[in-house]
């Protein structure tokens, strides 16, 4: 282990590049808050806080994903990602803060009654209204702030329980009892953080967050469909980061194997994805009736129809044909440059689930979603540069470390 | 039925048989198959086989179902028979997914195991030498091929050398035939055990 670099060190560039995104972002942040987001147009305020909405919806369901990458791998006594696991941990720490963010927006839009973004909101439209009428149990602002503190504490919570529990792997060397124990206690901390996963992301809070955007229609595949396109995101995150540490000469013991393996869940959740798009789609255009038809008519045959296009275009065949074959999933730079590519499409996805409900006769694509997009980019670039900094990047006396090093696909 | 010389060496251990495959292929010696009672993990790179185009031809069996599947159903619904099917255009492509993605399947799979049998010989009623019994239970049994001009003393001496606990000399029938073996005998007798 000698010849290992256990410490990393934040390279200059990198501080640069994520402390120019951050300044563009919050430039465009704050210029499109001041003249949009606090305007007198209510159209242009719907604006800007959905654009600002979707983005930190986005980015804190992507760095939740590499926790719950780390969970279920913990949970089916997974050995091969432990030789990068201080990766997906350091993604990890941004849920707090993205998490923090989204709560704030989330807030805001509750509290200030913003009924253009979430109908239900509108409590004399709702008293007329039976099908509002017959959700407000679960669509009120009450629950819903209740419900959506909770789950961001309780996400940052359970994710810090499971990082903490990796440090202790950096202390000694154990012996098979101690091993035995410390594994079952990962899986039990693994285990908390599982069930209230599957209690938020994969069923409640895509419903709250973004489904009641549209607060007369919906869609049991919703949630799945929401939780594919995070998940498939953090994997091409975690797949970025190993690439680019190994650029600078750490992870030794990660190999192509290892990046090969990630490869496969970008493929294979590429096309679970697909498979809820289709499955959702396809149920509403056979069924054809004119209440569920509404979520895609201005998708399908209105303005919108590049982007939902372009969408299944980047997320689904791109994935499928490039990275197919074994050599693609092995080969670093064909690897990066997929991640980037499926990163940059979820992102275009959350944009046509949140702004095509919200602003429907246009597309508003421009510089205030680039722009917001920068600084939460340049957030996470510098967080994750720092988190990984501060741990040392093997956690060497863990109990699986040796059978990783060996992991051959 | 063309008869061949092997010389076959008989290793107890994983960890002696990788040196061992390594030694022979830098003597020179052409291997022909190291038949091991498991998968090995990294021993097609070890005997420096190729990588399988069973996934290549696996691609193509799909886009050939995916071809038919298309081509078939859409000359159907709109030109043999077309159906009013609840006010759907003729052409409804969503409609169709799901078979067309079961036909990808289908082809691919059926197509894959056809293509795996014919690769590795395998067929009813199709007979192969077996250089060692044991090979399936707990030997790894490697099978090199000799030339004319090969010592087969000298290659025991190597092959015991690293670490071959049984070798000896076969003239066997290198392919497959179809028919029965010229004695069948008992995979477990007290004298092999022994």
């Amino acid at each position: 282990m000698a010849s290992i670099k256990e410490q990393f060190e934040i390279p200059g560039t990198l501080k640069t590049w994520s402390y120019a995104l951050i300044g563009i972002g919050a430039a465009a942040l704050l210029y499109g808050m001041f003249t949009k987001g606090f305007g007198s147009d209510e159209h242009e305020q719907v604006h800007f806080w959905g654009t600002l909405m979707y983005n930190s919806i986005f980015w804190t369901l992507v760095t939740n994903a590499a926790m719950f990458f780390l969970c279920f791998s913990t949970m089916a006594m997974a050995a091969w990602m432990q030789s990068f696991r201080r990766i997906a941990e350091a993604i990890s720490t941004l849920v707090p803060i993205f998490g923090g963010i989204t709560l704030l927006v989330l807030l805001y839009v509750v509290l200030s009654h913003n009924h253009h973004i979430y109908h239900w909101l509108d409590a004399e439209a709702v008293a007329k209204d039976p099908i509002l009428k017959g959700k407000a149990g679960f669509l009120n602002p009450t629950f819903f702030i209740i419900w959506t503190t909770l789950t961001i504490t309780l996400w940052s919570y359970f994710g810090y329980r499971m990082r903490q529990i990796s440090l202790e792997a950096d202390i000694a060397p154990m012996d098979a009892d101690t091993a035995h124990k410390y594994n079952v206690r990962s899986m039990v901390r693994s285990g908390f953080f599982l069930v209230w996963f599957g209690l938020t992301v994969a069923s409640t809070i895509p419903w709250l967050w973004l489904m009641s955007i549209d607060a007369h229609w919906y869609s049991t595949m919703y949630s799945w469909y929401t939780f594919a396109s995070s998940f498939v995101a953090g994997m091409a995150l975690i797949a970025l980061w190993l690439i680019y540490m190994k650029n600078k000469g750490y992870m030794e013991l990660s190999t192509s194997d290892h990046l090969h393996d990630v490869g496969k869940f970008m493929f294979a959740f590429s096309i679970f994805w697909t498979y809820l798009w289709f499955s959702q789609y396809m149920l509403i255009w056979y069924a054809n009736i004119p209440e569920e038809t509404i979520y895609f008519k201005n998708r399908v045959q209105g303005s919108y129809k590049p982007i939902f296009f372009l969408n299944l275009f980047i997320n689904f065949l791109c994935p499928l044909l490039i990275l197919m074959k074994r050599s693609a999933k092995r080969n670093f730079t064909l690897v990066a440059f997929m991640a980037v590519l499926i990163l940059f499409g979820h992102w275009i996805d959350f944009y046509q689930m949140v702004m095509g409900s919200l602003m429907k006769e246009h597309v508003t694509l421009g510089w205030l979603d680039f722009g917001i997009l920068a600084f939460f980019v340049g957030v996470m670039i510098l967080m994750v540069a720092r988190s990984l900094a501060s741990k040392p990047l093997i956690a060497k006396y863990h109990p699986f470390l040796k059978e990783s090093i060996l992991h051959q696909v | 039925m063309a008869q061949k010389k092997f010389v076959v060496g008989c290793f107890d251990n994983e960890n002696v048989l990788f040196p061992a495959v390594k030694q022979v292929r830098t003597a020179g010696y052409k291997i022909k198959d190291v038949y091991t009672p498991f998968a090995v993990h990294g021993l097609d790179h070890a005997l420096g086989m190729r990588e399988t185009s069973l996934h290549t031809a696996g691609f193509i069996y799909g886009i050939t179902g995916t071809t038919t599947a298309v081509s078939a159903i859409s000359w159907i619904f709109t030109k043999d028979w077309p159906l009013n099917i609840g006010g759907k255009p003729h052409f409804a492509l969503p409609a169709w997914v799901p078979i067309i993605f079961e036909l990808t399947v289908l082809f691919a799979a059926v197509g894959m195991v056809l293509t795996f049998c014919y690769l590795c010989q395998l067929a009813p009623g199709v007979k192969k030498h077996h250089f060692h019994k044991r090979a399936t239970d707990d030997l790894f049994v490697m099978v090199i091929e000799c030339t004319d001009k090969t010592n087969t003393d000298d290659l025991k001496a190597l092959l015991s050398a690293n670490g071959a606990i049984e070798t000896d000399v076969q003239v066997a029938e290198e392919g497959w035939w179809f028919g029965t073996y010229d004695k069948e005998d008992n995979l477990y007798n007290e004298k092999q055990l022994a």
